[in-house]
């Protein structure tokens, strides 16, 4: 050991070595620290303390979430918020991801011609701004000069029309689809860089062994694209229950009609930034943050320790 | 340690601009969110002050509305606001002189030109001091399109019944929306159609303050009734108007499309624009019903700085923000907010002139969830919003609104927990 001290390592000596792990490390560590790390901690310490009717603060240990988890008052929001954010990330499962998919599994079949020209559209809304898509859904949903209602109409399925985004047991299906038309984009991409990872010699095998091409899609890239869909649903995970953006711009804060389509961001952001006539509350703000943290934490802890583990990688 | 940095940095920049400010005596400088207006003090309002008052310079020094109440905290706080200060209705501006930043302002002479009602936005829970010249107001009513009332042989309605009826007759003859108005934001539903309507039922004053010392509850007849006569409009809203959001209610009216819009009279503006051939008439009052009582909500006020090195010259401008002239400046530059002061103003465009010629008529009230009954959780006005939009979505009875409203109330204040 004492020796390989003196040699140093990769030719450095010890000193020179932790400089320049320290030149590398610091600009992440710096930036982290000072956006990610100090601001989550801040949070965390702001939803100790209650405001007292004087605006001074006074330390009131964990009893923020003892009200926010069972008065009523707290606890009704909380949960419905919960229960929509569930259901938003739920949809987005079952039909961002699966689309995302096929999309990719599409997009990599070696015949597909204009294949760039259609990723580069279907990537196209994840980077225009959560108002303009807003604003845009809003006009052809629109009730009065919508083009969805003249388009239902031309074909005879008229009767079919709703206000879906004013209708309760509509809007949060509704704003789900709009987000998942929006973010559609990037379980794509992620997955088709997955698949093309694949080596062509595996399919040529298959090829050979007499399997056409949605069989081998089926026993050998789906397998093989795991991890890729692992990661895929960690990151819906994380952005749903983070999603604010989408909600505010169609519905505003109080995320009507009757908070059917209040998630968790909303809610914190009505409750830390106050609306029209209620003022912000930054104790019970924070706790809410707080909350949405340990949601995601626990979200992926179970995906880490439990699934991740267990997946098998190949390397080619 | 950021957080010190960022504040001192702040203080450090609105130094250098309050300073400029109070450099001399007889300077005085005023804070405003209104930077909408600013050409119109810079070029009608100071210059017509100054005319009178030839030894005292003032400037007009607006922030942006979304940034002004924390820049002039800060401001507050590092001593370095102007002299005056525009104040928001309200909590936001009783916080501000329970702290000390705003001074007293009961002994300006012309306060006497303003009703309790004008002040009690910028008064004291107990009445006894008020801290802010009221400035404007906003009033709610209908605008109705003249052409469309012409085409079909309709005349402005006196009573609800006759309201219905005529929206009965547009809905009949099928090619215009008989009444204008969304529920997808919400606040449309409470502030033009329950706040607009209520008061003639809760006998405005009388039934507000009723509310804030515990004697009337949210479930009594009145409220009930509001939410009741807000169902009936449920049938002649627009096509959709579930999903229908503001800036849609707006082009629906603006375009000539609609025949009646529950309006506040800051839309006056904007239809303007888009040149519609409008008029107006009073929220209708119930069969019956003699008196009449409007919605005439207090909105902005001008109040002095406690620290300002210039309070004399500032209050010399304070009372002269309560007079007649003032008064018809403010009128005649701003169509849709009007000067709260009782003095007699003739205001050109004659829509406007409609709106104010109500107080004449009617007694005057502001939204009853303004005062001190949204300061708990749940949130009073948030609560309207949402049980307004749903009675005019037709999933809840007036009777669930009015319960839930109560109920939220009981939930932390204490005049309504007997």
């Amino acid at each position: 050991m004492a020796q390989q001290k003196d040699i140093g390592i990769v030719g450095l000596n010890r000193n020179a070595y932790l400089l320049m792990l320290a030149f590398f490390l610091a600009p992440a560590l710096i930036i982290y620290s000072v956006f990610s790390i100090y601001p989550l901690f801040a949070t965390i310490v702001n939803s100790l303390y209650l405001k007292q009717p004087d605006g001074s603060l006074v330390f009131n240990g964990l009893g923020n979430f003892k009200t926010l988890l069972t008065d009523t008052t707290w606890s009704g929001p909380f949960w419905n918020a919960f229960r929509n954010n569930c259901w938003f990330f739920v949809i987005h499962m079952c039909v961002q991801n699966p689309i995302g998919l096929a999309l990719a599994a599409l997009l990599s079949l070696p015949r597909l011609r204009l294949a760039a020209t259609y990723r580069t559209l279907i990537f196209m809304p994840t980077m225009l701004s959560v108002v303009i898509i807003g604003f845009t859904w809003q006009l052809i949903l629109s009730p009065l000069w919508g083009i969805a209602k003249m388009i239902l109409a031309s074909v005879g399925l008229g009767s079919f029309f709703m206000p879906w985004l004013g209708v309760e047991s509509t809007a949060l299906l509704t704003t789900s689809l709009i987000s998942v038309w929006q973010f559609v984009g990037i379980p794509m991409i992620l997955i088709y860089t997955a698949l093309l990872a694949i080596p062509d010699e595996l399919i040529d095998a298959a090829t050979v062994d007499g399997l056409n091409q949605f069989q081998a899609f089926f026993w050998i890239k789906l397998p093989l694209i795991l991890p890729a869909l692992g990661l895929v649903s960690v990151l819906t995970f994380v952005n749903n229950f983070n999603a604010f953006d989408l909600i505010y711009a169609m519905k505003g804060a109080l995320a009507g009609p009757n908070y059917s389509t209040d998630i968790m961001g909303t809610l914190f952001y009505r409750t830390f930034f106050g609306n029209q006539l209620q003022l912000g509350d930054r104790s019970m703000g924070s706790t809410i943050a707080t909350m949405m943290f340990l949601i995601i934490l626990i979200g992926i802890s179970i995906y880490l320790f439990l699934i991740q583990r267990r997946m098998q990688r190949y390397s080619f | 340690m950021l957080k010190l940095g960022l504040k001192s940095i702040l203080l450090a920049a609105v130094a250098v601009t309050a300073f400029a400010g109070t450099a001399s005596a007889g300077k005085l400088s005023i804070e405003s969110w209104r930077n909408d207006d600013a050409a119109i003090w810079k070029d009608k309002i100071i210059p017509a002050f100054q005319k009178s008052h030839p030894d005292i310079t003032v400037e007009f020094n607006p922030t942006a509305p979304k940034e002004y109440n924390a820049a002039l905290n800060a401001r507050l706080e590092g001593g370095t606001a102007g002299d005056i200060i525009t104040c928001r209705p309200f909590d936001a501006s009783l916080e501000l002189f329970n702290k000390g930043n705003l001074a007293s302002l009961n002994d300006l002479s012309n306060m006497k030109n303003f009703s309790d009602v004008a002040k009690s936005a910028w008064t004291t829970d107990d009445g006894k001091t008020t801290f802010c010249v009221p400035m404007g107001s906003v009033i709610h009513g209908f605008i109705y399109n003249k052409d469309i009332f012409t085409e079909l042989g309709l005349t402005e309605p006196k009573t609800e019944e006759e309201f219905l009826a005529l929206l009965e007759k547009v809905k009949a003859n099928g090619k215009y929306t008989p009444l204008v108005l969304g529920t997808n934001d919400q606040w449309e539903a409470a502030t033009m159609g329950f706040q607009n309507i209520g008061p003639n039922y809760w006998k405005g004053e009388e039934g507000r303050k009723a509310l804030i010392d515990g004697s009337a509850k949210l479930t009594d007849a009145p409220y009930v009734d509001t939410f009741k006569a807000l169902a009936k409009w449920s049938p002649y809203l627009g096509d959709g108007y579930k999903a229908q959001p503001y800036p849609d209610s707006q082009n629906l009216f603006g375009l000539g499309k609609g025949a009646v819009y529950a309006a506040g009279s800051w839309d006056i503006s904007t239809f303007r624009g888009q040149k519609v051939n409008m008029g107006a008439f009073k929220a209708p009052p119930p069969a019956g019903q003699k008196d009449c009582y409007i919605s005439d909500h207090t909105d902005i006020g001008i109040g002095l700085n406690a620290k300002s090195a210039n309070s004399a010259d500032a209050k010399v401008f304070l009372d002269w923000i309560g007079s007649e002239e003032f008064a018809g400046i403010f009128a005649n530059a701003l169509p849709g907010f009007f000067p709260l002061s009782n003095s007699k103003v003739t205001i050109s465009d004659d829509v406007a002139q409609t709106f104010v010629s109500w107080r004449g008529e009617c007694k005057s009230t502001i939204r009853n969830s303004y005062q001190i009954l949204s300061r708990g959780t749940p949130n009073l006005e948030n609560e309207m919003w949402n049980v307004s939009a749903q009675v005019l979505n037709g999933t809840m009875t007036p009777d669930a609104a009015a319960a839930q409203l109560e109920d939220g109330l009981k939930k932390w204040y204490a005049p309504h927990q007997k």
